[in-house]
C-alpha cells in the first residue's frame, strides 16, 4: 500500500509546514547543498577524549569497559590459539563441547581437531549453546564488539546461543564509533551496509522485572571476547 | 514445521489507543492510593536515575554532546522532506519497501496488507511504542492474527492485557509475584508446583516460551530509535535481543517509525546513541544496537526476506514550525518521567494514553488534541527537572505552557478559573484597590488563625487546606509596614532637635 | 558566574513579592536589611503588586500583561531589582522577554529590566561580593532548593555559602533537596492530591535529618512545607532564608508557627 497520494500529502504538509513553496511533480527536488555535502561526505561530531587514546591503550579502555559490561575477554598471541582457548573457556565455564562457528575462513578454518570440541560451521537453530563468530572491529570507548552480517557470519551465531564466543582481533580496535563507519565505508563502498550491522555491549540483559538486571533475557547470558594480539 | 504455540493470548484487550486522560484526577487519585503501585514507583529513584548519574559524572563532554545531539535533529527538522526522500530512496535501492501513511488507521491497515500478502498467522513485536500509538496489538488481532510481544516488559503486561505505564520500561508498575501470577495462568502444561519466586525464575520460562514463538514467526515487527538517510537504514537500541531474534528469524521486517525518527548520517546516529543509553537506563551503550538495512542479501544464510519501512505522520508535520516543533527532537529515552515528581508520584497509567510523562503531555495534545488531554499539560508544577535531564535540552515545561495558553483560548479550562484569574488581574493592576484589599485579607486571616500561626480549613481554600494547613499572615502587610516605617523615619528627620 | 562591577552604592528597587507583601513582612525587612549591609539604597515601589506568573503559567497571557506592564517603568530608574524570591526573580529576568516578546516598541525597556533583576540570596553573594555575615543562630537547618531559583537563577551554593558564616548554625542535608515540593503556585490547589503526596515526602525527607529549622527561598514553597508539617504536627521551625541571614528570628515566629505569646 505505498500510497503515492500519502506520500505527497505528507511531504506537502512537511514543506508547507517549514514555510517552502510547494513541489511542483516536474520539478527538480530544491535540495540545498548543505544536505547534500553531510550525506555525500559524512563527518564526525564530538569524539570524547576518552576515545582518542593511543592504540595500546585504547585496547586496554576496551578490555576494561568490556569487562564493565559483564563480558569476559582472554588475550591470545595469534589465531592459532583460538581453538585452544574456546576449548578452555567451555571447559571452565562447565558448558558443552558443541559448537557452531561462523562458516568464516578465519575460524572455520581453525585448527579446531586440536581440541575435543564437536565443531560445525552455519547458521544457528534452537538446539545450539554455543557459537563463536568473528567481528567487524571493536570500540574501545564502550567496550563494543561490531559484528556484521553476511554469508560468512549469519546474524544468528550472535543472539541465539546461549553463549557468544566473538573473536577480535587487536588491530581492528578502534577508539570510536567514527572510526568503524569509516572502515565499513572502505570496505563496502560509500552509503552500503550489510543487511545487518550489529554493536554488541555486553551479553543481553533485561531489568524488566521490578528493575533488577538479570543477564541473557532473550539473548546470550555469556559473551566471551578472544582477543588476538596481532599487533 | 509449525508447532503448536504454548501460548494463548487472549483477543482484542487492548484498548490502550482509548484516552482516559479526561478521567486523569481520577486516575491520579488511585494511583495514589495503589500500595502495590507505590512500592514498584519507589524503585525508579535507585535504578534508573542513580545509575544516570553516575554514567554521566563517567563522561565529561556529556552537556557538549547534549548541544550536538540538539544541533543534529534541528537540523534535520529545517530539512525533513529532502532527509526523508533520501531515506527512502536508499531504502529502495536496497531493495526494501517504505510505506508513507498518514494517520493510525492508514498505517494498521499497511501493515495488515502485507501480512495478508505473506498469507501470515503470527506476528511477533520487538518493543515500539508507534504500534502502541496506532493500536496495533488489537486491530491485528480482531483480524484474527497472533501477536506476540518479545520484550519481556512488554510480554507481562501483553499478558495483563494492559498498555504500558513507561517508555522504556513498560512492566515498571508489576511486581514479580503478579508476573508469576500471569506466567502460571498462561503457560499451561507446565508443573503446576514449579518455582517462579525471583526473577530469574520468571526469566527462564519467559526465555523458553518466547523462543518457540521466534521459531514460528511469520511477521517481525520492531519500532525503530533512528532512520538513516544516508543508507536508508533503521536502527533499533535494545538490551534483551529480542528485536533482533524478531527481525533475523521472521520471514518478513516490518519497521514502523514516525517520520521525525530520520538522521542524516551514521555519525549523527553515533552522536545522539552517546547520550541516548546513558539518559535512559545509565548504561554507557545498550546491550545491542543493531543496524538493520534491506532484506537478507543473495548470498546470506539468515535474514529476513522482505523489509518494510512504516513511517507514521499522525499530526507531525502539523507540529513542525509551530512552539511545538522542539518535541519533534524526542528520542523516546525516558529521563524526564524517570525525573518527573509527578510521575513518580501516580505512575504512567493515570496519564491515560500511550506516552505519560513530561514528554507525554507536551506530545499527547498535539495527537489526540488539548480538548481530550488538557489535564496533562497542566499536572506540572514546572518544577524544570524533565527539562535539565532531557539530553535533547526540549523545553518540556514551557511547551506545557504553550499548551496551557492554547487551552485558555479555547475557553476549555474551567470557568471559575477563568473568572479567578480575571478579577485577580483586575485588582493586581489597580495598585490601591489592590493594597487595600491585601491589608483587609491578612488581617482578616489573621483574626481567623487567633495566635495559631496556621489555619486549617478556610472556605474556597479546600484544595489547599485538604492537605496542609494555611499559614497565617504576620498582620499588617509589607507594604503597610514600610509606609509606617518611612513615615517614622521622616519624622525623626524633620522633628525638633 | 561573571557580573559586571556594581556602583559603588547601587539604587535596589525592591520587588517585595505579593506573598511576602502579605504573608510574611519579616522576609520583606529581612530583605532590605541584607541589601542595606550590604551597601545599598533600598527603596520599595509602593504601586507594585504581583510579577503576573499565577496568570501566565495559567496560559493567561493577557492578565499576565495587564499585571506584569506597570513594572517595567516602575523599575526603570533602579540600577536593579531584588526579591527575596526565586520564583518571582525567574519570572521578570527569564520569562517577561517571551511574554512581551510580540510588543517590539517596549521589547529593549522589558530586556533591561530582566538583565538587571536578581534573586536576594544570589544578588548578595554574585553581584555585592557579600562574604560573610556578622550574625548568630543556634541550630541545626535544612534547606529545600526551590525549583526557579535553582534551574532558572542557578541558586544552589550561595545560600549555603552565607549559611556556613552564621555563627551556631549547622546545615544538615536531606535526602533529594532538589526535588519539587509540589507547590507549583496553581498546582497545588488544582492537583491537590499529588501535591500533598510530594510534599508529604518532602517531610518525611525533612524530618528524616533531624534538623530543627527548614530554611528555603521562596515562599510559596516555605508556606506548602510548613503548612504540611504543620499539619503532621511536625515542631519543625521553617523561615526564609533571609529572616537568618540578616539575624531578624525574633521578628516573628516561623512560618506556620504558634504565637509565642499566643494572643
Amino acid at each position: 500500500m505505498s500510497n503515492s497520494t500519502s506520500r505527497d500529502a505528507i511531504l506537502g504538509r512537511i514543506r508547507h509546514s517549514l514555510g517552502r513553496p510547494a513541489q511542483m511533480p516536474d520539478t527538480p527536488p530544491d535540495t540545498p547543498d548543505e544536505v547534500t555535502d553531510r550525506l555525500k561526505n559524512p563527518v564526525a561530531n564530538l569524539i570524547p577524549a576518552r576515545a582518542q587514546l593511543p592504540h595500546a591503550q585504547q585496547i586496554d579502555l576496551f578490555i576494561k569497559m568490556a569487562t564493565q559490561v559483564s563480558a569476559t575477554v582472554t588475550r591470545v598471541g595469534s589465531p592459532d590459539d583460538i581453538p585452544r582457548e574456546v576449548a578452555r573457556y567451555l571447559a571452565d565455564q562447565n558448558l558443552p563441547a558443541r559448537v557452531r562457528v561462523a562458516p568464516d575462513a578465519g575460524i572455520s578454518g581453525l585448527a579446531w581437531d586440536q581440541t575435543m570440541l564437536d565443531i560445525s560451521a552455519g547458521i544457528a537453530g534452537p538446539e545450539d549453546a554455543v557459537s563463536v563468530t568473528p567481528s567487524f572491529a571493536a570500540v574501545a570507548e564502550t567496550g563494543t564488539v561490531m559484528v556484521r552480517s553476511g554469508p560468512d557470519h549469519p546474524y544468528t551465531l550472535n543472539l541465539l546461543p546461549d553463549t557468544h564466543i566473538v573473536v577480535v582481533h587487536a588491530s581492528r580496535v578502534t577508539g570510536c564509533y567514527e572510526d568503524v563507519w569509516a572502515r565499513l565505508r572502505q570496505s563496502e563502498g560509500h552509503g552500503n551496509m550489510p543487511r545487518t550491522f550489529l554493536w554488541v555491549t555486553g551479553p543481553s540483559r533485561t531489568g524488566d522485572i521490578e528493575q533488577t538486571i538479570q543477564l541473557g533475557a532473550h539473548g546470550p547470558r555469556r559473551l566471551h571476547i578472544v582477543l588476538v594480539d596481532d599487533t | 514445521m509449525h508447532r503448536a504455540l504454548p501460548v494463548a493470548i487472549r483477543k482484542g484487550n487492548n484498548a490502550m489507543h482509548v484516552s482516559t486522560s479526561p478521567k486523569f484526577r481520577e486516575n491520579a487519585h488511585d494511583a495514589l492510593l495503589d500500595q502495590s503501585l507505590q512500592r514498584a514507583l519507589g524503585r525508579l529513584k535507585t535504578g534508573f536515575k542513580d545509575k544516570r548519574s553516575a554514567a554521566i559524572a563517567a563522561l565529561p563532554e556529556f552537556e557538549a554532546l547534549r548541544d550536538k545531539a540538539v544541533e543534529i535533529k534541528n537540523h534535520t527538522l529545517e530539512n525533513l522532506d529532502h532527509y526523508l526522500t533520501a531515506f527512502e530512496a536508499n531504502v529502495k535501492a536496497n531493495g526494501g519497501h517504505v510505506h508513507w501513511c498518514k494517520d493510525s488507521e492508514e498505517a494498521c491497515q499497511t501493515i495488515l496488507k502485507i501480512c495478508r500478502d505473506k498469507d501470515a498467522k503470527s506476528v511477533l513485536k520487538g518493543k515500539s511504542m508507534i504500534s502502541e500509538e496506532i493500536g496495533l496489538n488489537a486491530f491485528l488481532e480482531k483480524q484474527d492474527l497472533q501477536v506476540v510481544e518479545t520484550d519481556l516488559g512488554e510480554y507481562i503486561i501483553q499478558l495483563r492485557h494492559e498498555p504500558p505505564s513507561h517508555i522504556i520500561a513498560p512492566a515498571i508498575h508489576v511486581h514479580k509475584e503478579q508476573v508469576a501470577d500471569s506466567f502460571r495462568a498462561t503457560h499451561k502444561g507446565r508443573d503446576p508446583n514449579r518455582v517462579l519466586d525471583e526473577p530469574r525464575d520468571l526469566l527462564d520460562e519467559a526465555r523458553e516460551v518466547m523462543r518457540e514463538h521466534f521459531f514460528a514467526a511469520d511477521i517481525g515487527i520492531t519500532g525503530a530509535n533512528f532512520l538513516i538517510a544516508e543508507t536508508g537504514t533503521s536502527v533499533i537500541v535494545t538490551n534483551e535481543g529480542n528485536g533482533d531474534l524478531t527481525q533475523t528469524l521472521s520471514r518478513v521486517h516490518i519497521a514502523v517509525a514516525s517520520l521525525e525518527k530520520v538522521v542524516p548520517t551514521l555519525e549523527d546516529a553515533s552522536t545522539i546513541l552517546r547520550v541516548l543509553a546513558r539518559s535512559a537506563t545509565g548504561q554507557e551503550m545498550s546491550s545491542y544496537t543493531t543496524f538493520s538495512t534491506g532484506p537478507r542479501r543473495a548470498e546470506d544464510l539468515d535474514g529476513p526476506q522482505e523489509y518494510h519501512v512504516v513511517l507514521l505522520d499522525n499530526g507531525r508535520s502539523n507540529m513542525l514550525g509551530t512552539d511545538f516543533q522542539d518535541m519533534l527532537r524526542c528520542i523516546r529515552c525516558a529521563a524526564c518521567m524517570n525525573h518527573c515528581p509527578v510521575y513518580g508520584a501516580v505512575g504512567g497509567h493515570a496519564y491515560g494514553w500511550v506516552y505519560p510523562g513530561p514528554m507525554g503531555s507536551v506530545l499527547t495534545p498535539s495527537l489526540i488534541g488539548i480538548n481530550q488531554s488538557g489535564h496533562l499539560p497542566n499536572a506540572s508544577t514546572f518544577c524544570g527537572k524533565c527539562e535539565e535531564v532531557c539530553p535533547m535540552r526540549i523545553p518540556l515545561p514551557k511547551m506545557m505552557r504553550h499548551w496551557r495558553e492554547r487551552e485558555f483560548e479555547k475557553h476549555l479550562g474551567a470557568s471559575s478559573v477563568r473568572y479567578g484569574l480575571k478579577g485577580w488581574a483586575f485588582m493586581a493592576s489597580r495598585p490601591r484597590l489592590y493594597r487595600a484589599a491585601t491589608g483587609l485579607a491578612a488581617r482578616l486571616l489573621r483574626i481567623l488563625g487567633g495566635g495559631r500561626g496556621a489555619l486549617r480549613s478556610l472556605p474556597f481554600a479546600g484544595g489547599w487546606t485538604q492537605i496542609r494547613d494555611l499559614p497565617v499572615p504576620e498582620g499588617k502587610t509589607f507594604k503597610q509596614l514600610w509606609e509606617e516605617q518611612q513615615k517614622n523615619k521622616s519624622r525623626q528627620d524633620g522633628g525638633p532637635k | 558566574m561573571t557580573s559586571p562591577i556594581p556602583p559603588v552604592r547601587p539604587r535596589v528597587g525592591l520587588f517585595v513579592t505579593c506573598l511576602v507583601d502579605m504573608f510574611r513582612p519579616t522576609v520583606g525587612f529581612s530583605a532590605v536589611k541584607l541589601l542595606e549591609d550590604a551597601g545599598c539604597i533600598v527603596d520599595m515601589p509602593m504601586d507594585q503588586t504581583c510579577c503576573g506568573q499565577p496568570a501566565f503559567n495559567s496560559g493567561d497571557r493577557d492578565s499576565a500583561k495587564k499585571v506584569a506592564r506597570p513594572l517595567i517603568a516602575m523599575f526603570a530608574g533602579y540600577d536593579y531589582v531584588v526579591a527575596p524570591s526565586g520564583s518571582c526573580a525567574g519570572m521578570i529576568s527569564k520569562h517577561f522577554p517571551e511574554l512581551f516578546a510580540d510588543e517590539p516598541a517596549i521589547l529593549a525597556d522589558v530586556k533591561a529590566l530582566s538583565a538587571k533583576t536578581h534573586e536576594l540570596v544570589s544578588f548578595l553573594t554574585d553581584i555585592m561580593q557579600v562574604k560573610t555575615l556578622n550574625v548568630q543562630f543556634d541550630g541545626t537547618v535544612t534547606y529545600h532548593d526551590s525549583c526557579s531559583g535553582l534551574r532558572e537563577l542557578g541558586v544552589k551554593q550561595q545560600p549555603r555559602a552565607l549559611l556556613q558564616t552564621v555563627s551556631g548554625l549547622a546545615i544538615r542535608e536531606m535526602k533529594e533537596p532538589e526535588t519539587c515540593c509540589g507547590f507549583g503556585g496553581t498546582f497545588c490547589v488544582k492537583y491537590p492530591e499529588i501535591s500533598g503526596k510530594m510534599v508529604g515526602d518532602k517531610t518525611a525527607d525533612i524530618a528524616a535529618t533531624g534538623a530543627t529549622t527548614l530554611l528555603a527561598g521562596d515562599l510559596g514553597c516555605l508556606m506548602n512545607m510548613a503548612g504540611k508539617l504543620r499539619r503532621e504536627g511536625s515542631d519543625i521551625e521553617v523561615r526564609h532564608v533571609a529572616e537568618i541571614l540578616a539575624g531578624m528570628t525574633d521578628h516573628a515566629p516561623g512560618i506556620a508557627g504558634r504565637d509565642p505569646e499566643g494572643k
